[in-house]
């Protein structure tokens, strides 16, 4: 990546790449020179975009109607490529591809300084990739395949007739017909791990065999695998790109702009007592921790799931290391830990939670997002999300035995049948704290928490504090890191208005 | 010699020092995780980690040699031995690395089936107890993964470990497995994983048309041992357990079940009211097709710890290692001989350590004369024949073999390297 040097001075030519597809495989870094204001809208607007595809990702089924209709809008307003058509390739499609260009390299400097910051970039960029490769024609595929050397090996008509009735019951939607008039690909099992995961797929002695329908699996492997490279590159000459005064706070303002609130902030702590929490659970929990309060409080234990779940949660809304010692170890040497093994198998995690051993990291409590798609609970487990991970009757017993009403339970319900399980979960709050519409968008259980107390207080004696990370986070803005970089650089042309640009619609 | 020898948890310190100096194959051992020094450093960046006496756990501990390893090992006398990841650098140093820049890169790939994950479906033992009725649930496990590995990923190199206590470990050593990212082991994971939910979920077990052919396979291997073990379990012998199993049907069929059940109380003959309304259903119902295999899957298919299977720098406990509560060495499992696999005939730590103490038979001492006739090599020779006397032996022999098979693959890629080498 050596365009960072080059490319904040003054415009030569703007125009100088010819855009001829609508699909890129980013395989060439930009090399004009574009100015700083159209440098900061680029990315701004490719942070937007991404927003977008994480939460559609989040509350439709991907590649749905609607899922689909709803990106292509955003990218349409956003002046990104929308229905790739490369028969008109008018100026003003060059000019979206040339921002979607420019603005995809432009975030790889932003995200590729964390683990962190590179799985979220890689992710949103890969189902992006996805809806647009998918929104292509049969033709422009192949086309696509070809002129990014993208070849695969199909198998003979002959392995295909001895694999017949296998390959028909791996695949959904296939069968003998529709069989012989496509080809299958065999690749090694590690090229298609998506197709292995969800068993969708043929797989013989480490070989997938997988149908030309499903192809978008091997490309999309093949592009998850070079940005991932690419990234690892791009953080190499990251030192070069710091140096720069004026783009160094932009980059970190971006990279910041995805995580929203962390909930991971300390100011909250004491404010909580120990003999307070079972009164807050019940009032102010999401069901989650709930359901994992009950269970520590009834069996003494939790099993590492659910400890980690429920004990960064309980240090997100205040408890402090102390606390949260005392408040395992009473319960766990109820049940069948003794004190001395407490104090060695359980009392280095919880301390390993607040970052006082190991690596030290401050660890955050678990988004939404992270409690539905991470670790799914097995046996003996109380963790995960109740709305995602209960079998619906239990769940229906559940919220009947939290004097849900039945047309509420039955609204939950339908949420969760759609895989709605946020919204299952907002609406859970709006029913138990009887107020119409809740005016945010849930995504996080300290975020749960925090909107409770807000609204049993009657929303009056609220501090400053608690209301400011609820804006950053509707704006998804970031931390306070984030603002203290853009402040510090108000030479940056359009710098203060940053904010207002990050501002979700 | 002696037919069973209690162990008892307290001797534990007394026995180590004498099982780590006589009995403990550390050649074998070294054998395996040298892996043919086809890569540099192998064995000298693969972390180890020792459980001490009260818990004292010790983690990043690598060896440059056989002997090394084995000085150490006699010295700390370890109750546990868990084997990590081969790391970027030598563990023992990892903190005089710059910081970021050490990291795990390659590891056996490693599942962890442990019996109190089937609680909720056996009613004979529950938590760390096993016994010989539950056990066919690891041996119908072992079947299952074998299988899949071996077919499917098309893994030769697996070695199958009794864990000591209530469990089996499977190292697949493949070259291939080894090389595996965190996420192409999480997607092997995956797809070997069909028992999904918590303590929340009732119906862990669901299938969708069209079966896939793992999970036929999967399903041929259940159903051989799933009359005998459902009968031993008594799974629909009592109210409860019967009330267990009515809630993984539709509804409308529990209830014909139900009063079908009043006036038919003998298990078998319920099993096959069961399959009699399971195979009406097919013909007419698209959705709920299949309850007679998720009954019998969510009750017999193997539930993994996937996240030990995850992790690259994942630990798992060593072969070979003693487990300390019931003082079982972890040996590994010989698949022919599976069925006849019995946890409790396992020798202890205590019973090997007497075994030991026995006087020679006649053959052995005949043999002992023409030690003495060579006495430069007497030492190491004595070491290597302790442990034939115990019932170490046949367990040892095993592992011999399984690394004879995979140190054919060593030898071909150490040949093509030497190829390599000349022509330059």
């Amino acid at each position: 990546m050596e365009f960072s040097g080059r490319k904040r001075k003054i415009h030569t030519s703007p125009h100088a790449e010819h855009y001829a597809h609508a699909l890129q495989f980013y395989e060439q870094p930009p090399t004009e020179n574009i100015c700083l204001s159209e440098f900061e809208t680029f990315a701004v607007d490719r942070v937007k975009l991404l927003k977008t595809v994480e939460n559609l990702g989040l509350s439709y089924v991907k590649m749905s109607d609607d899922y689909n209709k709803k990106l292509n809008n955003e990218a349409k307003v956003l002046n990104f490529p929308y229905r790739p058509d490369s028969s008109q390739c008018g100026p003003t499609d060059n000019d979206r591809r040339r921002k979607d260009h420019i603005s995809h390299f432009i975030l790889r400097l932003a995200y590729c300084q964390t683990e962190d910051l590179r799985r979220w970039f890689i992710q949103q960029e890969v189902d992006l990739f996805r809806y647009r490769f998918n929104d292509l024609g049969r033709e422009q595929k192949l086309e696509f395949l070809h002129r990014n050397n993208l070849q695969y090996n199909a198998i003979s008509d002959k392995e295909k007739v001895a694999l017949k009735d296998q390959l028909i019951s791996s695949s959904y939607g296939l069968s003998g017909v529709t069989i012989e008039h496509q080809d299958f690909y065999k690749v090694p099992f590690q090229d298609a791990l998506d197709l292995v995961r969800a068993r969708k797929v043929y797989l013989q002695a480490g070989y997938v065999y997988i149908p030309h329908q499903d192809i978008i699996t091997i490309v999309l492997n093949d592009f998850r695998t070079k940005l991932s490279k690419a990234l690892a590159l791009t953080a190499r000459s990251l030192p070069a790109v710091h140096s720069d005064e004026r783009l160094q706070p932009l980059l970190n303002h971006l990279s910041h702009a995805y995580v929203g609130q962390d909930y991971s902030f300390q100011k909250n702590v004491g404010k909580i007592s120990l003999e307070q929490i079972d009164s807050l659970s019940g009032k102010s929990y999401p069901l989650c921790m709930r359901q994992l309060h009950q269970a520590v409080r009834e069996n003494h234990h939790l099993r590492h799931g659910g400890r980690m779940q429920y004990g960064l949660f309980l240090k997100g809304i205040g408890l402090s290391l102390e606390q949260a010692l005392q408040f395992w170890k009473s319960e766990f040497i109820r049940g069948k830990v003794d004190a001395d093994k407490f104090d060695k198998a359980y009392a280095y995690s919880i301390r390993h939670m607040f970052g006082k051993e190991g690596k030290r990291t401050d660890y955050t409590p678990y988004s939404c997002m992270k409690v539905i798609l991470s670790n799914p609970p097995s046996q003996g487990d109380h963790h995960g999300c109740p709305f995602r991970h209960s079998d619906p009757e239990l769940l229906k017993q559940k919220l009947q035995f939290y004097k849900v009403s039945p047309s509420g339970i039955e609204q939950i319900l339908e949420l969760v049948k759609g895989m709605h399980y946020q919204l299952a979960c907002q609406k859970y709050f709006e029913l138990t704290h009887n107020i119409e519409e809740s005016n945010f968008s849930l995504n996080h259980p300290n975020q749960y928490f925090i909107e409770s107390q807000r609204v049993l207080s009657g929303g009056k004696d609220i501090k400053r504090e608690m209301e400011t990370p609820q804006r950053l986070q509707e704006n998804s803005a970031g931390s306070t890191a984030a603002r203290e970089a853009a402040n510090a650089s108000q030479d940056l042309a359009g710098m203060t208005d940053l904010d207002s640009i990050f501002q979700d619609p | 010699m002696p037919t069973s020898s209690e162990y008892d948890p307290d001797s534990l310190p007394d026995l180590l020092p004498l099982y780590y100096r006589r009995l403990f194959p550390f050649s074998q051992y070294y054998r395996w995780l040298y892996y043919g020094g086809v890569q540099k450093n192998y064995f000298q960046n693969r972390e180890f980690s020792f459980t001490l006496k009260d818990d004292i756990y010790v983690r990043y501990q690598s060896f440059s040699s056989q002997a090394e390893l084995e000085k150490e090992i006699q010295k700390m006398n370890p109750y546990k031995i868990d084997i990590g990841a081969v790391y970027s650098h030598k563990p023992n140093q990892h903190n005089t690395v710059k910081s970021g820049t050490f990291h795990a890169l390659e590891k056996e790939l490693v599942f962890d089936i442990d019996m109190t994950d089937y609680d909720d479906v056996r009613t004979c033992c529950s938590a760390a107890d096993i016994c010989s009725k539950c056990w066919t649930l690891m041996t119908i496990a072992i079947r299952i993964l074998d299988r899949a590995l071996r077919d499917d990923f098309g893994f030769q190199h697996l070695l199958w470990v009794y864990s000591g206590r209530r469990g089996v470990h499977c190292w697949v050593c493949d070259e291939a497995a080894r090389k595996l990212s965190v996420a192409a082991r999480s997607a092997v994971a995956e797809y070997l994983t069909l028992v999904k939910g918590g303590e929340e979920t009732v119906k862990k077990v669901v299938l969708t048309d069209p079966i896939h052919p793992f999970i036929r396979k999967s399903l041929d291997v259940v159903e051989k041992y799933f009359t005998d073990y459902a009968h031993e379990q008594a799974i629909l012998g009592h109210n409860k357990s019967v009330d267990k199993v009515l809630a993984l049907v539709p509804e409308e069929v529990r209830q014909v079940l139900q009063k079908d059940f009043q006036s038919e109380k003998t298990p078998e003959k319920r099993w096959d009211l069961i399959k009699a309304k399971a195979s009406m259903k097919k013909g007419d119902d698209k959705k709920q097709q299949y309850f007679q295999e998720e009954i019998m899957l969510q009750y017999c298919y193997p539930r993994l710890d996937v996240n030990v299977s995850k992790g690259v720098n994942h630990l798992l406990k060593s072969p070979f290692s003693v487990h300390p509560k019931t003082g079982r060495i972890s040996v590994p499992i010989d698949l022919k001989e599976l069925d006849k696999f019995d946890p409790f005939a396992v020798p202890t730590i205590s019973l090997i350590c007497e075994e030991l103490d026995q006087p020679r038979t006649g053959e052995k001492e005949s043999e002992d004369k023409k030690e003495k006739e060579n006495e430069n090599n007497a030492t190491e020779r004595r070491k290597i024949r302790d442990y034939k006397r115990t019932s170490l032996a046949k367990y040892v022999k095993y592992f011999d073999q399984f690394l004879d098979g995979i140190a054919c693959t060593w030898k071909g890629e150490l040949l093509k390297k030497s190829d390599l080498q000349k022509q330059f």
